[in-house]
């Protein structure tokens, strides 16, 4: 029988999504529901002298105001969970709604509870807050500094942590090293953007005691637990309901407080309250992503053998340390300062510093497209220096096949790879001599082309629940499925992750219905109720296939194990003598005497007949925890065509060539490194969150925010190399990220690339043709 | 002050109260439980809210629900019948246009204009009639993809 792993077929989520019959957090509606709306700060940093609610609890259709003074003793402040040892961690408390200051544009400073959407927007413009304004910084290497405006009492300079990483001797190595370059770079800030804003409705039942929430979230499990933490509910009496979720990119990882305000809120008013982000909300509301300013040092031979990386990097968080905000710049991202090359020496020093801006979280690729960014860079800037082409300095350098598992200087173990592979298909796809040949050709006639080239490894798949604990990480990272099954052979999986686009509804049918030879039809994926789905940790890290499809694959194996068992009772055979073959245990030899899996699902329910000591039911759940993280790898390679006289940038062809390990569904992997790529693209040539001095947010709709349209992105081409992973029964790696993380520096390398005879060396992202046209004009410069 | 408006949509008259300055947006999702149209933005940027008004692609958010009275209004829950699917839904559906689905009702019913004023649109016409509509899951491919398999089918 042919097996559906490896197979592109349509996804099961589809036709809810593409008939307007999927329920989203905003289109939920209950009996006597009532609408919240958050009055936000203006100001990026003030104290509050005074919050005067009282027209607006008058206003027409206001069934009640809180402000942070009513609630202070009521709600709990806003955890962080990322707990990161040895970098005197200071987090300070975020509550709720603002008490005696504001700390960012947004901050919550009272909550009203009306009849109607309308009104509760209405009831916000008759609140009176009086402000006393302080200093704004939103700069995190200037908010580092002496003198700089302090938000937070207990943490001098804003520096809320300092992060070391340390393999080898980089100190040694840059003394020794006949080439060392320099180069600042900067990660600016960004807007995750999920197309839908986040929501929560929260329904507390006093009879029951029970409080159901409904959430756009990534992982509900975490986000019951947050929520037990901060409306002081025990987590059993809390049930959250991630249903359909909009996109996420990390955005819908955290705790927010406007969750527990609709929580409590309910708990108070013992009525359901729903809460919707605006666009404009969620842009000062939401977590944003990167925003480093980094300086980085490599150094090496003469002959491109990089022996040594050196970084110092100020790290913004905003106002308060977001859920998970302390990791990602650390763990996420100076763990993975060797990338994919052999590099002996590492030292890296990482600030996380409070700006009274908006709190900074995992945004897709979290620290590592920061961490591959820096590197690629160096390495381009690297080979220019001494004069060697880009692809050789990286292929000298690369982690050779034969060393998996490859441990690296930053400590962490690499599972397993190909690096050398990926770029040769990578090459090949674009004819790079050829392309050479044409740049030199172009470059004869004022022309500008360029292409850049990134060879990339990532850390995802989230990974030992063990690792977890020992990098202060507030939670598992083990994941879970039950998978039952029904009298008449169908299947349902429960599954402790919450997929939000990434179409495993459909990949883990496929997981279980190879399992039990059926019709993948006949099994059903539920994810996003805490109170159907064990517990789990949630979509992020690339994580959902290797760890909780592992899960699932597991508990499937363990239900066929019981099928079998009970089908060698009913044929009165050995369990040893049946062979698995098309659906059936069929017992050897006799290939008349056998039991398919629908008559087993209804033997095993209804228990007439059980083998000794053998429970009634076929079910079976599995707790996986990986030993180790994956690693996907690959290469992308850009070319452009640079405007001179405009500074535009033309991508002339993209291509991704990724390695995950072997592909559940290829037609839903293309479409994860299709749509990756596009928002690392975003980011390298037209996307920036821009505060002012004051901490105003610039960007502050989709009128000012640039995420990409269809008309200015490129057709992706892609290609894969496969690579198994040894720690998961599915031998497979994560795919979600790897677009967003290698497609920036690809970008980057190539437009510098392209501008190599003018002088340029680097340009700070993104590429707009304003930065690009002043890059041009201020080499030009320099060279006269 | 709230109003008795009269809707036709997706084939049947409804009657609700709405206060003048309500978008049709709010009210398909509110008042006439046609969640199906998604609000994205606030600046009409983002194309999720996309319904159909005497058969061209509207932006919802844009128009006050009682400028809709008396024009046929078409939503992603009202494209197709029968259980049936409507072509643009089928090849999102096979051309995996979509991922998390929140862009998609207001992607395929912008793509019904583009199919029903351009028979044959080339590649680049299909990107540049998708300006209005935004999409950050699927970088756009197997949108523009779907598009032209659905306009194949319809020819
Ligand atoms: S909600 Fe109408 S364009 Fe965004
Ligand atoms: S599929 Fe998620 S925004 Fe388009």
């Amino acid at each position: 029988m042919a097996t559906l792993f490896g197979s592109g077929i349509k996804r099961r989520e589809d036709p809810r999504l593409v008939t307007g019959r999927a329920t989203y957090t905003d289109d939920v509606k209950l009996p006597g529901l009532l609408y919240a709306a958050i009055l936000r700060s203006t100001y990026a940093h003030a104290k509050l002298k005074q919050v005067d609610v009282a027209k607006a609890k008058q206003a027409a259709g206001v069934v009640a105001v809180y402000t942070g003074a009513d609630l202070r003793d009521k709600v709990n402040a806003v955890p962080c969970a990322w707990n990161v040892p040895n970098c005197d961690l200071k987090v300070p408390p975020h509550p709720v709604l603002a008490v005696d200051k504001v700390r960012y544009v947004g901050d919550g400073i009272a909550l009203v509870v009306a009849e109607s959407r309308a009104a509760a927007r209405d009831a916000l413009d008759l609140i009176e807050v009086d402000y006393d304004p302080l200093d704004a910084v939103v700069d995190p290497e200037r908010a580092a500094q002496k003198g700089a405006p302090q938000l937070h009492a207990d943490v001098p300079n804003n520096v809320a942590f300092t992060w070391k990483v340390t393999g080898g001797d980089a100190d040694k190595a840059f003394a020794e090293a006949p080439v060392k370059l320099e180069q600042r770079i900067l990660q600016p800030r960004l807007l995750p953007t999920a197309m839908e804003p986040r929501a929560a409705c929260a329904s507390y039942n006093p009879g029951t005691g029970q409080l159901t929430c409904w959430i756009t979230s990534q992982n509900p499990h975490i986000h019951r637990f947050l929520l037990s933490v901060m409306t002081k509910l025990p987590e059993h009496r809390i049930r959250v309901i991630a249903p359909e979720v909009g996109g996420g990119f990390g955005s819908k990882i955290p705790g927010y407080a406007d969750e527990a305000l609709v929580s409590f809120a309910s708990l108070d008013l013992g009525r359901p309250v729903k809460w919707t982000e605006d666009r404009s909300e969620n842009y000062k509301v939401t977590i944003h992503g990167r925003d480093h300013v980094e300086h980085v040092e490599l150094c090496g031979t003469k002959d491109g053998k990089i022996t040594g990386l050196r970084t110092r990097v100020y790290a913004g968080l905003g106002g308060y340390a977001s859920t998970a905000a302390p990791g990602i710049p650390t763990i996420l991202h100076g763990l993975m300062y060797s990338g994919p090359y052999a590099i002996p020496n590492i030292a890296g020093t990482v600030y996380g510093v409070y700006t009274t801006t908006t709190p900074v979280d995992a945004y897709r690729g979290a620290g590592r497209p920061e961490a591959t960014f820096l590197l690629e860079r160096m390495i381009d800037l690297y080979a220019r220096k001494i004069g060697m082409d880009p692809v050789e300095v990286r292929r000298k350098n690369l982690i050779p096949n034969d060393k998996f598992p490859y441990t690296v200087a930053t400590g962490i173990t690499y599972d397993s790879g190909n690096y050398q592979g990926a770029l040769d298909k990578a090459l090949q796809m674009i004819d790079y001599k050829k392309f050479r040949a044409e740049q030199a050709k172009a470059r004869k006639d004022g022309r500008y082309l360029g292409i850049g080239v990134t060879t990339y490894c990532e850390i995802c798949g989230l990974g030992p629940s063990q690792v977890a604990g020992a990098v202060g990480f507030g939670g598992g990272l083990y994941d879970s499925a039950i998978v039952r099954v029904y009298p008449t052979g169908v299947v349902r999986a429960y599954i402790g992750a919450k997929p939000h686009g990434q179409g495993e509804e459909t990949t883990f049918a496929q997981i279980v219905a190879d399992e039990f030879g059926l019709p993948v039809e006949n099994v059903e994926v539920v994810a996003g109720d805490t109170e159907a789905t064990p517990q789990g940790w949630g979509t992020y890290g690339s994580r959902t296939t290797a760890v909780c499809g592992s899960a699932v694959k597991v508990a499937a194996q363990r239900v066929k194990a019981k099928a079998k068992q009970i089908a060698a009772h009913l044929l009165e055979a050995n369990e040893a003598d049946l062979d698995w073959k098309d659906g059936k245990f069929v017992v050897k030899g006799s290939p008349d005497k056998s039991k398919s899996f629908g008559e087993l699902a209804l033997m095993a329910n209804v228990a007439w007949n059980m083998p000794p000591g053998v429970e009634p039911g076929l079910e079976a759940t599995a707790f996986f925890d990986p030993t180790n993280f994956v690693f996907p790898f690959g290469t992308h390679i850009c070319t452009v065509e640079v405007d001179a006289e405009t500074g535009e940038v033309k991508i002339l062809r993209y291509i991704a060539v990724d390695d995950c390990g072997p592909q559940i569904n290829p037609m839903i992997v293309e479409g994860q490194v299709h749509g990756g790529v596009i928002q690392g693209l975003g980011e390298a040539l037209q996307e920036r969150a821009v505060y002012d001095e004051d901490g105003q947010l610039l960007t502050g709709t989709l009128m000012d925010y640039a995420v990409p349209k269809a008309s200015q992105m490129p057709k992706i081409e892609t290609a894969h190399t496969v690579t198994p992973s040894p720690v998961n029964p599915l031998g497979v790696k994560g795919v979600g990220e790897t677009g967003t993380i290698a497609s920036v520096p690809t970008l980057v390398n190539a437009v510098c690339d392209a501008l190599a005879p003018l002088g340029v060396t680097h340009i700070d992202k993104p590429l707009t043709p304003a930065r690009v046209w002043t890059a041009i004009q201020q080499a030009k410069g320099g060279a006269r | 002050m709230k109003r008795s408006i009269t809707l036709d949509v997706n084939g049947a008259t409804r009657t609700t109260e709405v206060e003048p300055r309500a978008l049709l947006a709010s009210v398909l999702r509110d008042q006439l439980d046609l969640t199906g149209t998604h609000i994205g933005c606030d600046t009409s940027q983002c194309g999720a809210c996309t319904v159909l008004l005497d058969g061209r692609a509207v932006k919802s958010c844009t128009v006050l629900a009682v400028q809709a009275e008396g024009k046929q209004i078409t939503t992603i829950e009202g494209l197709s019948g029968d259980g049936r699917l409507h072509p643009l839904q089928q090849a999102f559906w096979e051309k995996h246009g979509l991922q998390c689905g929140f862009c998609t009702p207001g992607m395929i019913l912008t793509a019904v204009d583009l199919l029903s004023q351009n028979p044959t649109p080339s590649e680049a016409e299909i990107r540049h009639a998708l300006e209005g509509n935004l999409c950050r899951c699927t970088g756009y491919q197997n949108i523009v993809a779907a598009i032209q398999s659905a306009a194949g089918a319809l020819r």
